[in-house]
């Protein structure tokens, strides 16, 4: 599978509106696609992708030049099989990879947008990609799938356009963010903004790059990705290349060693300010809050079919809050499966290769594909 | 597995006693669904809306890939959350007895729908009263193979014992159905009057 950046430029007529109130105008945003979209129009998948994610689900990404984060998943005779469906996945607006965001030139005034970018919501995503969809003359979609931040979207796109969604898949994920997410979003913050060489956010203009900052940021979300036996199960209390500890500050611990790659290999494909731009989305995501009534009435009558996983070890977004998502669903009569997958790879159990995860969204996507008649 | 019960149930969806309650695509919920066998065998004759509530991640697998909607969570914790009178029918097909608390369960059943379809082994039939009198040990049979320190079923009890519980929560009981050893239907008189005694398992349309 050979990838290239597609972008295309949105709101050329009409403007997007945004939470904020702000508007967006003439805005880029990179997408993907994979696999063949057939005459009826009816095999498309979208992806969202999460805080950290982009475009590039499958094949070969052609910045980091490693699999896509979801490529265990997406491809020939994979669970999401681009042998019969059509999948597209977009950079979300405020991204860092070709979509419109902090780090891109703000065409009214030809400067970067750095801080004066709007500051935007997961709906506001949401917008943007259904504004792509309709670009590309595709009505229906036959499901919406995304884990974590993209498990978000996939609840705000069966929320806004009930109409043009068939099903859905929310991975990992929950309606809105707990005072703990935002704790721990906020520090990451905190890390980047104290960095000098964030400079106000203009580190662009200033030739900069605030990599420290990012970089904590980033151990510290890892951290909260994983779980407590994985990291015992990986790493134990193994020492880094030495055969004892050296009674210093230098990495002694494998799992130091560990996470300093991460947040390193993170700073040389992220953009800091798009990082304060996704978490501060990720945290004003509060769906129950869209609509009087709460999840209930903003599901009342769904059309949409729902296949919500969990995962038993994820302390991001624990099982209860999907747990709810599924009283609420059950509550107004809506087509629902729910599975707590068994794992304890933590949060980020959704990008690995979790066998009873991948067969349930295998199944679930063939059944409703059978159903629809997709060929 | 194949649950004895199926064919009856088909014929209670299909006929119940309140003609009113003929509805083109009845609502059916399926609780501990197992790998969704009973809701498409009820699905090949007449269309139907079936939900499950299965206990087990693997056997909810199995459901999603066929197509069944059907959410992973326990008889007695999870039937709180649906809405009363959500669903025309729902049933609970040889679980009651391995339910925490059966009392419980089979108030929410009724609340939650408008006829519950509850079926269970009989512990008062004659067989399993022979054996214990006989051999003086816990009885086992085809419906309870189980040993009685590895058995799910924690609260058995006889259909005489059933129908003092519902008559205390004031369920009523539409409809009854016997059932032998084979899944078959009791039709003679003395085995319909002393059923306690005669039937291996007992099926009742419940309602309140």
């Amino acid at each position: 599978m050979k990838n290239s950046i597609k972008t295309i430029i949105l709101g050329k007529k009409i403007p997007l509106s945004l939470d904020s109130g702000k508007q967006l105008k003439n805005f880029k945003i990179a997408y993907q696609t994979y696999g063949k979209l057939n005459k009826n129009k009816n095999n498309v998948i979208l992806i969202c992708h999460a805080l950290s994610g982009d475009q590039f689900t499958a094949g070969i990404n052609p910045f980091t030049k490693k699999p896509g984060w979801w490529s265990k998943a997406i491809g020939s005779n994979l669970p999401i099989d681009t042998n019969r469906f059509f999948v597209i996945c977009s950079n979300i607006l405020g991204g860092c990879l070709g979509s419109t965001g902090p780090k891109e030139l703000n065409p009214a005034t030809k400067k970067f947008f750095n801080m004066s970018f709007p500051v935007i919501t997961i709906r506001d995503m949401v917008k943007a990609q259904k504004m792509l969809i309709d670009e590309l003359g595709i009505k229906k979609l036959l499901s919406v799938i995304g884990g974590s931040a993209g498990g978000f979207q996939a609840l705000q796109w069966a929320a806004t356009y009930p109409e043009n969604v068939i099903s859905a898949i929310p991975i990992a994920t929950s309606f809105r963010h707990s005072a703990q997410n935002i704790a721990f979003h906020e520090v990451g913050r905190q890390a980047i903004m104290s960095d000098p060489d964030w400079c106000n956010g203009n580190y662009i203009d200033k030739k900069k790059t605030p990599k420290k900052g990012l970089s904590v940021a980033r151990m510290l979300a890892h951290i909260t990705y994983l779980s407590e036996e994985a990291f015992q199960r990986k790493f134990g209390r193994n020492l880094q290349n030495k055969l004892s500890v050296a009674y210093g500050f230098k990495t002694d611990f494998q799992v130091e060693s560990y996470l300093k790659h991460q947040g390193q290999t993170f700073v040389d494909r992220f953009d800091a300010n798009s990082y304060l731009y996704i978490t501060r989305a990720m945290d004003y995501f509060d769906l129950p809050n869209q609509k009087k009534g709460g999840l209930k009435n903003i599901y009342k009558n769904t059309p949409v079919k729902f296949c919500i996983i969990s995962f038993t070890s994820d302390w991001v977004y624990p099982t209860k809050y999907s747990k709810e998502i599924v009283d609420s669903l059950n509550a107004v009569g809506a087509n629902v499966s729910f599975v707590e997958i068994q794992t304890d790879k933590g949060h980020d159990a959704f990008l690995l290769d979790e066998k009873e995860f991948n067969e349930t969204v295998r199944g679930f996507l063939s059944s409703t594909a059978n159903i629809m008649g997709v060929n | 597995m194949n649950r004895l019960d199926f064919e009856i149930i088909r014929n209670v969806i299909a006929a119940p006693k309140d003609t009113s309650m003929i509805i083109d695509v009845p609502m059916i919920l399926d609780v501990g669904c197992e790998n969704g066998e009973l809701l498409k065998f009820l699905n090949k004759k007449k269309k139907i809306d079936g939900r499950g509530l299965e206990i087990s991640q693997k056997n909810v697998n199995i459901c999603v890939k066929h197509g069944l909607s059907v959410v992973q969570g326990d008889a007695d914790k999870d039937l709180i959350a649906y809405p009363s009178k959500s669903f025309d029918f729902v049933i609970l097909s040889q679980t009651l007895q391995a339910t925490h608390s059966p009392e419980k369960v089979l108030s929410q059943l009724v609340r939650i729908s408008k006829y519950a379809i509850v079926s269970f082994p009989n512990f008062g039939s004659w067989l399993l009263r022979l054996k214990l009198l006989i051999n003086g040990i816990m009885p086992q049979s085809k419906s309870l193979p189980h040993s009685w320190y590895t058995t799910p079923n924690i609260h058995l009890c006889t259909i005489k014992d059933f129908k003092k519980l519902c008559e205390k929560n004031s369920i009523k009981i539409e409809k009854s159905f016997y059932l032998n050893k084979y899944g078959k239907q009791i039709n003679n008189p003395i085995g319909k009057i002393f059923n306690n005694f005669f039937s291996t398992s007992g099926l009742f349309v419940l309602k309140k």
